[in-house]
């Protein structure tokens, strides 16, 4: 490296390390921007409701943007929420009708696994049509948002499952605790954002399945060729997101002690804004867990900070749109930089 | 003959410098109205830049063209189809989703008042230009849906809509069945007739002699012989292409091979629209063997390599490693019986460009670094540090993404994933397409090591040179077929003939 560029390329070097760490930036700016507007913004009381509020949006998250490393999209996941709730709610009030007069009932953990395996089941669906039958992730995903949605209000003709406050005599009386309850100070909520965070970021980084989810987005027929198990790997995306879904659908429907077949509308769309804010590219084969939650906190403090200093709601959606695309064209500029970095190196190597 | 064919365009003293490279020594060529005018020579040897530079892509670096007694520069390919000059390359232009008259004028459409397309005059005018070729092609059928010797006639059309006197054909008949080459044919002998000076570029050396006019063969940019059509014979132009003395290759160790490897028996692939890719081939390899697949473009050589690499499930025949049969259907199987795959396009098959080195390395062989899921990212390292030494990969550090290598270095990543699998026989296609001469060697240096330590190479190849000089045997295939098997002893002429379909014993090298 000659003399003339050495400072140059350090500069760009400082800027390019600052554009990486974009997300947790913007995630600093935020916290300091309403601390200083919003009193009481930074006390421990608010920092656990803020976070309860995210956690849901960042579990979607999580799934998301394993969906999106390996190129594709999942838009049911809203529906998924919704479908799941109305299945823990169906499961506490009506059991399952054997059709002989007989009618089997679940305990809490039972209804949580049920809910989960229908999310997970979802995932199938979408995978199935997505390696096997060939339809686009966008469509396929739609699809099965508008079916799995329909299934939801079918299942109560569009009405709420109200007061799952469960009963001793089925075991259920522990199902609020989920929503409700707290180990070590903290909402389970986020005991379970920690956990299925750790989960995939272990995943992500540390595993055969991780390095093929990036493989199967940075180049599927390159990964084909090399042997990659492509169908595999996209069929455990889905339902690894079909999951994701299905534990915020059961956590909603405790919080609220009832479940509403409206569940999660849009959800899918919060959760795609956070991966992308996250640093998720869209066309595949980039992102990091730790930056869609980190994303998923700056979208959550930046609506429950507008709140909370009382900016309309209409405006808070305004915001949030501006901040997306402001990330992705932050991104395209890192790219770009990177691309220029990495030319002067090779020239500076020569 | 002279008389009866006007010399439509010529250059002088054309050179053309790339950088390092001078693909065009001073060239001079007459194109002659109303014939046929063949271009032939090997890879390399400076048939497509000629061509370009005719075209208008690319502009000669010194030297001059002329028309019709003036000088001209042709700046950009419009300048060049302003001048009446089209062109056909290779791979087509075309929009399947369009139809046939669509295509003819695309970015052209003949309007009302600027903006409505008048698509009846565009049909019109697209069924004239097909009664012209005589071709019974429906202007408003979509594309997609003609064969491709029918998509070529629809590429001429465009040209000749454009008013273009001088057509280049660039290896038309590449990708056609012999039906679609007599098609094709009786096109451009109605377009001769009309006075349409063609060039046509060809590796098949029947289909010149057949078709041609006059004559001019390339050698490392300069042309070797240009003479009219009339008694020029396949020796003749060998000798051309290649010069009186052969290159010869000495063996430099007798190779001791091993036990049958891999065997292909019977293997298929129909092909669109009749006839087969690949062609009831039948072939075997032994331990510590390489074997060079030498064929034209179009003669089914990828397509073979991707029979093996369970990429084409329509195919048939039956494959076997160590004489025991190969049932698995998906990669990830046949790399584990002891398969791998350098494959010929390293950007698209070969590479995960965005991922680092380390990472592109271990892809086929994650497995022997994880114990279950989990993988052991010291170990990963250590394993692709091993790899990047051995195969003399020249990297700042092995976390930087492969997209910042140089070709030769990418092609090595690419054979160190293979290996890293421990494969018994390994199958490269083009192994040195797109990388400089000192990483050619290497790569050559490195398959010679490889064969020595038993393990059998299965490598195709479009250039005579590189068969010649690596292959313990030389197959030759053309249309689909093995055409012929050969000691590397064998002159250049030998294995050309037997690639352009020449049954012959007696042609001089």
């Amino acid at each position: 490296m000659t003399a003339l560029t050495a400072p140059k390329s350090t500069n760009a070097n400082a800027l390019l390390l600052l554009l990486r760490l974009r997300t947790f930036v913007a995630l600093i700016l935020v916290l300091a921007f309403f601390s200083w507007a919003a009193p009481n913004f930074l006390s421990t009381a608010n920092a656990v409701i803020v976070s309860k509020h995210v956690a849901l949006n960042a579990l979607l998250a999580i799934g998301m943007t394993f969906v999106i490393i390996t190129g594709g999209i999942d838009l049911s996941v809203g529906s998924i929420v919704g479908l799941c709730a109305m299945v823990a709610g169906w499961l506490m009030l009506n059991g399952i009708n054997l059709g002989i007069g007989y009618t089997v009932w679940f305990n809490t953990v039972e209804i949580v696994l049920i809910a989960c395996a229908v999310g997970v089941s979802v995932g199938i669906v979408n995978g199935v049509l997505i390696t096997r039958l060939g339809v686009a992730p966008f469509i396929a995903t739609l699809g099965t948002l508008y079916i799995a949605r329909g299934a939801a209000l079918l299942s109560s003709g569009g009405r709420t499952f109200p007061n799952l406050s469960g009963s001793a005599e089925f075991g259920t009386l522990s199902f609020p605790f989920i929503g409700a309850g707290k180990i070590l100070g903290l909402p389970i909520i986020i005991w379970l954002l920690v956990l299925v965070g750790l989960l995939a970021h272990y995943i992500s980084r540390r595993t055969t399945l991780g390095r093929h989810i990036y493989a199967v987005g940075g180049n599927e027929r390159g990964a084909q060729l090399s042997g990659v198990k492509v169908n595999r790997i996209k069929m455990f995306v889905y339902m690894f997101s079909g999951f994701c879904a299905a534990l915020v659908g059961v956590v909603i429907a405790s919080q609220l002690q009832a479940s509403h077949p409206a569940t999660g509308e849009t959800f899918e769309l919060n959760a795609i804004a956070a991966a992308v804010l996250g640093g998720t590219s869209m066309s595949g084969g980039r992102g990091r867990i730790g930056g869609t939650i980190v994303g998923a906190f700056v979208i959550g403090i930046l609506s429950d900070g507008l709140i909370m200093m009382g900016v309309s709601s209409f405006w808070q959606t305004v915001i949030k749109g501006v901040v997306i695309i402001a990330a992705v064209v932050v991104d395209q500029a890192q790219n770009k930089l990177q691309a220029r970095v990495a030319l002067q190196q090779e020239a500076a190597n020569k | 003959m002279t008389e009866t064919h006007p010399i439509g365009l010529s250059i002088r003293g054309g050179v053309k410098v790339y950088p390092g490279t001078r693909a065009l020594k001073g060239v001079d060529f007459d194109l002659r109205m109303g014939a046929v005018n063949v271009l032939v020579g090997e890879n390399g040897a400076g048939k497509s830049t000629l061509m370009k530079v005719i075209a208008g892509v690319e502009t000669l670096t010194e030297g001059t063209i002329e028309m019709d007694g003036q000088t001209l520069t042709f700046r950009d390919k419009g300048d060049a189809v302003a001048h009446g000059i089209g062109i056909v390359f290779q791979e087509l232009n075309l929009f399947p989703n369009m139809t046939v008259a669509e295509n003819i004028f695309i970015a052209r459409e003949p309007t009302r008042f600027g903006i409505d397309i008048d698509a009846r005059a565009q049909s019109e005018a697209a069924r004239a230009l097909m009664k012209r070729l005589e071709q019974d092609i429906d202007p408003d059928a979509p594309l997609g849906m003609l064969k491709i010797g029918q998509q070529q006639v629809v590429e001429i059309a465009k040209a000749l809509a454009q008013d273009a006197r001088i057509l280049i054909l660039d290896e038309p008949t590449s990708a056609l069945s012999a039906t679609e080459v007599e098609v094709l044919f009786r096109v451009i002998d109605d377009l001769r007739a009309q006075g349409v000076g063609i060039v046509y570029i060809s590796h098949r050396l029947e289909e010149l002699i057949r078709i041609g006019d006059y004559i001019t063969v390339l050698r490392d940019g300069l042309i070797t012989g240009t003479r009219a059509m009339a008694g020029v014979d396949i020796p003749w132009i060998v000798t051309a292409m290649i010069g009186e003395g052969s290159k010869e290759f000495p063996r430099t160790k007798v190779a001791n091979f091993g036990a049958e490897v891999f065997r292909a028996e019977d293997i298929c692939l129909p092909r669109l629209g009749g006839g087969y890719a690949v062609d009831h081939v039948t072939l075997s390899v032994r331990a510590g063997e390489i074997v060079g697949l030498y064929g034209l473009m179009g003669a089914g050589r990828t397509e073979f390599l991707e029979c093996v690499m369970a990429q084409h499930p329509q195919s048939t025949g039956r494959f076997y490693i160590d004489r025991a049969p190969l049932v698995e259907r998906d990669v990830a199987g046949r790399i584990d019986r002891g398969l791998a795959l350098i494959p010929e396009d390293r950007k698209r098959d070969g590479l995960v460009q965005i991922m680092a080195i380390r990472e592109n390395i271990t892809l086929s062989a994650l497995a022997r670094f994880a114990r279950w899921f989990h993988i052991n990212l010291r170990a990963e390292s250590v394993g692709s540090a091993e790899f990047v030494k051995r195969l003399t990969i020249k990297v700042a550090s092995a976390e930087n993404p492969v997209s910042s290598l140089s070709g030769g270095n990418q092609q090595k990543v690419v054979i160190g994933k293979a290996l890293m699998t421990e494969p018994k026989i390994l199958l490269m296609d083009e192994p040195s397409r797109g990388i400089d001469i000192g990483a050619k060697a290497e790569v050559f240096r490195i398959m010679r090591d490889l064969a020595a330590d038993g393990l059998a190479i299965l490598f195709v190849t479009s250039d005579l040179d590189e068969v010649m000089a690596l292959s313990d045997r030389i197959l030759v295939m053309a249309d689909g077929c093995i055409a012929g098997e050969f000691a590397p002893s064998v002159g250049h002429a030998t294995v050309i003939a037997a690639a352009s379909r020449q049954k012959i014993k007696d042609t001089a090298g």
